[in-house]
């Protein structure tokens, strides 16, 4: 295996539209009008208690992946607090479009609001929290990468993050069902079954790019004897990129359809698939944003959904995978829900040979894809690449060629540093794991 | 209503069909479905050479198909599904395919008698609607919610008329690409997002919840926006039994929820949350859900609050036909429960559909289900246990409920008397 690249020389100007025309509409007189409306209405109180606890003692340095990759002050987390926020709130909000534009690169493609610093910071302050509120000052002064605009574009026309029209998501289902049929002539992806236990779940690149996954699913399902149900409305997509836009109002309304359309199936309960974002918004920010402090519908990330399923012999495994195996933490079903331990059990339950990572569970470096910063598209991948070398160092000390990570953003960015980095490894989601090594019982074989 | 008055309120019981012995039939047989008067149950079933049909009370549809979802009984009792031949898209009605196909065909409506049936259609990636049969006359690039009313003559649908490239995003957001259709004519006025809408019971005005730019969210009826400029609204609805074009929305301002009608605030109160508007049928009374505070959920009366709350979740507000009383389901701690008046009943159960007043507003049944086995459950006391079973309906005279059940596989329309409950 390669020695990953180490140290970029210098940071390389990105011209991305959404930022460069953003900033150029912007005024003195607007930028300072929004930040202090923010600052007035909308920062909780934890925004001055964390600026004011902060010590600039620096310990959040190491625990961030641009940080450990770059090795200079301005990607640690507080460098980043210090280029945004403090100056934001030291000029009470008298800062030029320039800074703007540079506040939400920082934001944006310099931070995955991965939530690792926090364990560092002996006051625990969460620069996740810091870095999503300039997003959201951004996000009010029209100053937000292109790419992802126009995913939460989509999410506000389509309520799915890939523009994905109505008609082709429930095609994309019935296909699946076509296709999964030849192999367990039983199975059916049923749409809209009110009163199904379960109402699973996707993310708009699953009709988009990755119909297997709704394949496989559907498999898993059947095998299971799930009495389970797909939505053919506006509401099956769990993922959020508004949410990471600073768009709240459009991150509460998709989340009000989701959880609405649960509701009027009549479940008891949502299973989404292996997104880790997707959980965050579902479980802990979209929910709270409209007033529900808990999901008002159960949901379980896939992971867990697994676990459970085997645990109580609803599957079982016929056969182990004999290839060694590592796991990636995601950050928002580790740090975010403690999954860990589940995944560990699956790990060892398909897999003869696991390989641990160092650091893992909660510990785990972040895949710099999450948070947004893939979805900021082509302009900024070589950065993101490049910011993660540490993810490459970590990956390739494992010495094994397949990686389960159970998280879309997730796969995307490491895949993305195998790549770069000449790794020859390839990523797997549980469900292809699952798939390989699960027993289907006789009486479903086509 | 007006229906079931037409309808059999005499025959105590009646064995109607044996769903489970459907299976030796056919190669495989999906859920059941239910006729509004109970007398027919059907379910899709795929023959042995995978053609799909409908199997209703125990005789299959002349017609086969290549495919069909989405099973439905109209109000009327006409039963619907959508089917694909030869890979086109259409509605068919008590076994008969409309002449017309689409590409794709989805989200089957009824207008209140069920006469007038409405499907989403896309036909060379162009989108609207099929009404009985006829296409929108105008398609668009893509559709969104619709709404028809209660006489069926009109329909309204949040569409997009401007079509737009990869990644525009000044153009979505500055230009806007949404529009209303009523009938199929686009409105004039172009906005950046819309998505909740209602006719008025007369179909002469619309309403819609529509974004302009990123930040400003309001009402738009008949194409003309509200003045008043908001941080979000929810889907509007109009006050019904009034000459008036009065459209009332939740609103948020400066963080918090309330309600407003044609932009202007009608209750004092605000809340962290406010939805689900909902007039009595006389118009009198307006209620809504909120949270009046983070996590806690209860219901509004004209700005006044239900004493108890509940931490979970709220939906299905219903009043009574005479406007009088108010239902809910509430879920608190896990459980699921039906409230009238603010007052839980005392059973809690796994799951509950929406409660279903008497006439004379007396009395409210539900559909519940508790460890797997579902009843019917009137002014909270439980009926027996059924393997499946629908919604109750009340007789007319309020003295009877209809119950449409499933018992050791076979599927009863029965009536039973409110004192055996």
């Amino acid at each position: 295996m390669a020695v990953p690249a180490t140290k970029l020389k210098e940071k390389k100007e990105i011209i991305d539209v959404g930022l460069e025309e953003g900033a150029a509409r912007l005024t003195y007189e607007r930028i300072e009008q929004v930040i202090n409306r923010v600052i007035t209405a909308e920062m909780a109180a934890r925004m001055k208690v964390y600026v004011d606890t902060c010590i600039h003692c620096g310990l959040c340095s190491t625990a961030c992946h641009y940080y450990l990759s770059h090795g200079t002050p301005e990607w640690a987390p507080v460098g980043k607090v210090k280029q945004t926020m403090w100056e934001i709130l030291e000029k009470k909000g008298k800062v030029s479009p320039e800074f703007i534009k540079r506040a939400s690169i920082i934001a944006s493609t310099e931070c995955n609001v991965c939530r690792r610093c926090s364990m560092y910071c002996p006051y625990g302050i969460d620069v996740a929290y810091i870095m999503a509120t300039v997003r959201r000052i951004c996000h009010l002064l029209g100053v937000t990468p292109q790419y992802i605009q126009d995913t939460a574009h989509s999410h506000s026309a389509t309520m799915n993050q890939m523009w994905v029209k109505e008609d082709e998501w429930i095609d994309t289902l019935q296909w699946q069902e076509g296709e999964a049929q030849a192999e367990m002539p039983s199975l059916r992806i049923a749409l809209d079954k009110e009163g199904a236990d379960i109402m699973y779940s996707v993310i708009g690149p699953e009709p988009k790019f990755r119909a297997q996954l709704i394949y496989q699913a559907a498999i898993l399902m059947t095998a299971a004897g799930v009495d389970w149900t797909m939505p053919a409305s506006p509401g099956w997509d769990n993922s959020d990129m508004a949410m990471f836009t600073g768009d709240f109002e459009m991150m509460g309304r998709i989340k009000r359809t989701h959880f609405e359309t649960a509701a009027k199936l009549r479940v008891k309960k949502i299973v989404m698939g292996e997104c880790g974002h997707a959980f965050r918004s579902v479980y802990d920010v979209g929910n709270r944003w409209l007033g529900w402090k808990m999901p008002p519908i159960p949901v379980i990330h896939a992971t867990q959904f697994y676990y459970e399923l085997l645990k109580e012999g609803k599957i079982k495994i016929a056969r182990k995978l004999k290839e060694p195996v590592t796991l990636h933490d995601p950050c928002n079903i580790v740090r975010g829900r403690g999954l860990h331990e589940m995944m560990r059990y699956l790990v060892n339950a398909t897999c003869e040979n696991f390989v641990e990572m160092y650091p893992n569970r909660e510990q785990n470096h972040c895949c710099c894809a999450g948070g947004g910063v893939i979805n900021c598209g082509p302009p900024w991948k070589t950065k993101r690449v490049e910011s993660n070398s540490i993810k490459a160092e970590q990956l390739a000390a494992t010495g094994v060629h397949i990686c389960i990570a159970p998280c879309h953003n997730c796969h995307g960015g490491l895949e993305d540093i195998i790549n770069t980095y000449k790794l020859n490894m390839h990523t797997m989601f549980f469900i292809d794991v699952l798939m390989k090594t699960m027993e289907i019982p006789d009486a479903l074989k086509a | 209503m007006s229906e079931s008055k037409k309808w059999d309120w005499d025959t105590s019981e009646e064995l109607i069909a044996t769903p489970s012995e459907w299976k030796t039939k056919f190669a495989r047989v999906q859920e059941p479905y239910v006729s509004p008067d109970g007398k027919k149950v059907a379910a899709i079933a795929r023959n042995e050479d995978g053609t799909y049909t409908a199997c209703v009370n125990g005789e299959a549809w002349e017609n086969t198909y290549e495919n069909m979802w989405n099973l439905r009984f109209g109000p009327d009792g006409r039963l619907t599904a959508i089917v694909s031949e030869a890979g086109e898209w259409t509605l068919a009605v008590d076994g008969v395919p409309w002449e017309n196909k689409f590409a794709y065909v989805w989200d089957t409506k009824f207008n209140e008698d069920g006469q007038t049936i409405a499907v989403k259609i896309q036909q060379d990636t162009r989108y609207g609607l099929a009404v009985n049969d006829q296409p929108w006359e105008n398609l668009f690039e893509h559709i969104g919610k619709y709404v028809m009313t209660p006489d069926g003559q009109y329909m309204a649908a949040a569409v997009q008329a401007v079509p737009l490239g990869q990644a525009e995003v000044f153009k979505f957001k500055d230009e806007g690409t949404w529009t209303v259709a009523v009938n199929g004519n686009a409105w004039e006025k172009i906005f950046t997002n819309v998505w909740g809408l209602d006719c008025s019971p007369d179909g002469k005005h619309v309403a819609a919840e529509v974004r302009m730019g990123l930040y400003d969210y309001t009402i738009a009826m008949d194409g003309e926006m509200w003045p008043e400029k908001f941080n979000c609204v929810w889907e509007p609805v109009f006050r019904p039994k009034t000459s008036e074009a009065l459209a009332t929305a939740p609103v948020r301002a400066a963080g918090k929820w309330t309600l407003a009608v044609n932009g202007k605030p009608v209750w004092d109160s605000k809340f962290v949350q406010c939805w689900h508007q909902t007039y009595s049928p006389d118009g009198r009374k307006l209620a809504a859900i909120v949270a009046p505070s983070f996590g806690q959920w209860t219901v509004a009366i004209d700005g006044k609050l239900w004493a108890t709350t509940f931490n979970e979740l709220v939906t299905d507000l219903t009043f009574s036909p005479d406007g009088n009383r108010l239902a809910a389901i509430a879920k608190d701690d896990g459980h699921w429960k039906i409230v009238v008046d603010g007052t839980p009943w005392p059973a809690m159960y796994d799951m509950v559909w929406p409660p279903v007043f008497s006439p004379d507003g007396s009395k409210v049944a539900s559909k519940v289900e508790k460890g797997g086995k579902y009843t019917i459950a009137l002014n909270g006391k439980p009926w027996r246990e059924c393997e499946a079973l629908w919604n109750p309906v009340f007789s007319p005279d309020g003295k009877k409920v209809l119950v449409r059940c499933i018992e050791d596989g076979k599927y009863y329309r029965r009536i039973v008397p409110i004192s055996e409950f």
